[in-house]
């Protein structure tokens, strides 16, 4: 109570100095937020570079001598014969061939299930159509890894087995990208159906000339996500293929690794790595934006 | 009176025919063969029994009493609850790290996000190095620790605790993307007023920050859940599930069934198990988006 009483005594008698320390506090307030401020970046950055470990990790060795990398010091040296040898050991410019034919062959025919779908969910009235897209989601709950083993067999019966169309069949329609469209679709005034109605277009027309040019922000979203989960995806195409040939990058990869002897090659796995992942890791690199903002896109309506 | 039937067949038949060729597809790589293994898995069918004999719900008792099925179950919910939480503890900070405007922003989100970007196969061959006693980075740390050397992917006490910790690597990233996309929803003037009102950073995240990506909170345990059921890839590269099945997960081991056992009839059963749990965790999702359609 007293000590009240005289604070505020002072304050009223002397407000220079009560002005004063007023400032220091906020400045130590302030100094205080600053230094918080430090300490979470640092953390943050520390975070980020320990994030980075296993790509610097993979880059040193993919570069390294190879018996540079058996020592347990540090080494400037640096070599490309990883490469040539690994180029030379294992067919990868055929997986990677392989790999591009079947991403793109996936996309090409889901842009067309995908959009006649999306179509028909968003602005076709027909009898069925809830039951039908209860059905659609049924697939986005138990994704196709689950089902190998029957998807297997079905291959099997269709004598597909080792064709890069067997890789590619079980992924030609997507529900998820039906979902991801049909909200597009949908956000998209009917009055420009109307009106190209009354220029006498179609309804195929206005699909091709107005619903998906307009929407080619989430196609391309759509893009990314499918073509880089089938650049990566793994336990399908091992199951399906069985010869170099149809192999994909990701399978040629695993084989390789698998055939060399434990440690003493890990130069040219880590080679072999690099070339695998390159592709991707140079897109993400170059499309930064793009791809974060399309897996968000996806994420939010998916 | 006619037209009107024809213009409502049309109708029917354009919107029918449009969702076709999807459906032609779903149905045959995903309800046929879901359908199928449900069927399956009531029959005995391996390499000791050529021909299906029909056994009745035999092959699910049989799963209850496989003590690697039971073994396997385990790791995998252990293998969810190590990764699930943490990775998206991390993605949240991550996220809030990632959303201020910082000098070297794009460069954090790089680094966070690149792990997505390539290939499981790829990441565990990385990891395996990393792993690998005496030349392996993480394993040379760790012996550090203990003083002797550690064999980190080869014991049995270690090697599920391996594997999390880096499929947490490989994925916190990804969900520290759809908690961007929650940070940017919420109005920015909310923090300052809250500022204003004199009220600190952490009642801030604790107050506002979190309760508002509570929905993205909701749709990422999902996708992480069902994910730590689907990860399989690097069971195959790094440790094959072993050893002694201490990193066996539940699709490896339906793989393992399938292929190396030629046990049709288990395997069957194991992926009606998964098909049944996977559907149930989606449901949550579903309970959730009617609460997130009142929140706006």
């Amino acid at each position: 109570m007293k000590n009240a009483a005289e604070l505020s005594l002072s304050a009223t008698l002397r407000p220079e100095k009560a002005k004063q320390s007023l400032n220091r506090k906020f400045r130590s307030a302030k100094r205080r937020r600053m230094a918080g401020q430090a300490l979470w970046h640092a953390i943050m950055l520390l975070f980020a570079a320990a994030w980075l470990i296993p790509l610097m990790w993979m880059l040193r060795n993919a570069f390294l001598p190879k018996d540079a990398s058996i020592g347990a010091g540090w080494s400037w040296d640096f070599t490309l014969d990883n490469f040539s040898r690994v180029w030379q050991g294992a067919p990868f410019g055929q997986y990677m061939w392989n790999t591009l034919l079947v991403t793109s062959g996936i996309f090409a025919v889901q842009i067309v299930t995908l959009t006649l779908a999306a179509y028909a969910f968003a602005r076709v009235a027909f009898v069925g159509r809830q039951f039908v897209f209860m059905l659609f989601l049924v697939q986005i709950m138990v994704p196709s890894d689950v089902l190998i083993f029957s998807n297997y067999q079905i291959i099997n019966e269709l004598v597909l087995l080792d064709t890069k169309i067997g890789i590619m069949l079980p992924y030609f329609a997507s529900a998820f990208g039906v979902f991801l469209l049909r909200q597009a679709f949908k956000q998209l005034p009917y009055e420009l159906d109307e009106a190209a109605r009354v220029e006498g277009c179609s309804s195929l027309g206005i699909l091709l000339r107005i619903y998906m040019p307009l929407s080619r922000p989430v196609y391309l979203s759509f893009a990314i996500v499918s073509i880089s989960f089938h650049w990566n995806d793994f336990l399908w195409p091992l199951i399906v293929t069985n010869s170099p040939e149809n192999r994909l990058l990701t399978v040629g990869l695993a084989m390789f690794a698998k055939s060399t002897e434990a440690g003493a090659q890990w130069t040219d796995v880590s080679a072999a790595t690099l070339i695998v992942t390159a592709p991707m890791l140079i897109g993400f690199l170059l499309f930064q934006r793009q791809f974060i903002s399309s897996f968000m896109h996806s994420g939010i309506k998916g | 009176m006619n037209t009107r039937w024809n213009e409502k067949l049309r109708r029917n038949g354009f919107g029918w025919g449009l969702v076709l060729p999807s459906l032609l597809f779903l149905g045959m790589f995903t309800y046929y063969p879901m359908l199928k293994s449900a069927w399956l898995s009531l029959f005995e069918h391996n390499l000791a029994v050529r021909t299906p004999v029909f056994v009745g719900m035999d092959n699910y008792k049989a799963l209850l009493h496989d003590p690697i099925f039971v073994e396997v179950f385990r790791n995998n919910i252990w293998f969810a609850v190590g990764t699930v939480p943490v990775s998206m503890a991390l993605a949240f900070v991550m996220a809030l790290f990632a959303d201020k405007a910082i000098r070297g922003k794009g460069l954090v989100r790089i680094a966070f996000f690149y792990p997505n970007m390539i290939p499981m196969i790829a990441a565990a061959s990385i990891w395996l190095f990393l792993y690998m006693p005496q030349f392996g980075l993480f394993a040379r740390f760790a012996s550090w620790f203990t003083g002797s050397e550690v064999n980190l992917l080869g014991n049995p006490d270690t090697v599920l605790g391996s594997l999390i910790v880096m499929t947490v690597w490989k994925e916190a990233g990804y969900f520290m993307i759809f908690y961007l996309a929650g940070l940017q929803q919420i109005p920015k003037d909310l923090y300052e007023s809250a500022s204003v009102d004199g009220i600190g950073v952490w009642t801030q995240q604790l107050r506002i920050t979190i309760p508002l990506t509570m929905p993205t909170t909701l749709f990422v345990t999902v996708v992480a859940i069902t994910n730590a059921f689907k990860w399989v890839d690097h069971l195959w590269m790094m440790t094959k599930g072993g050893p002694d099945h201490a990193s066996s997960l539940l699709l490896y081991y339906i793989y393992e069934t399938t292929f190396s056992f030629n046990d049709q009839g288990m395997a069957a059963a194991m992926t009606v198990v998964m098909i049944v749990l996977l559907l149930v965790i989606s449901c949550f999702q579903f309970a959730g988006w009617e609460r997130k359609i009142h929140y706006q």
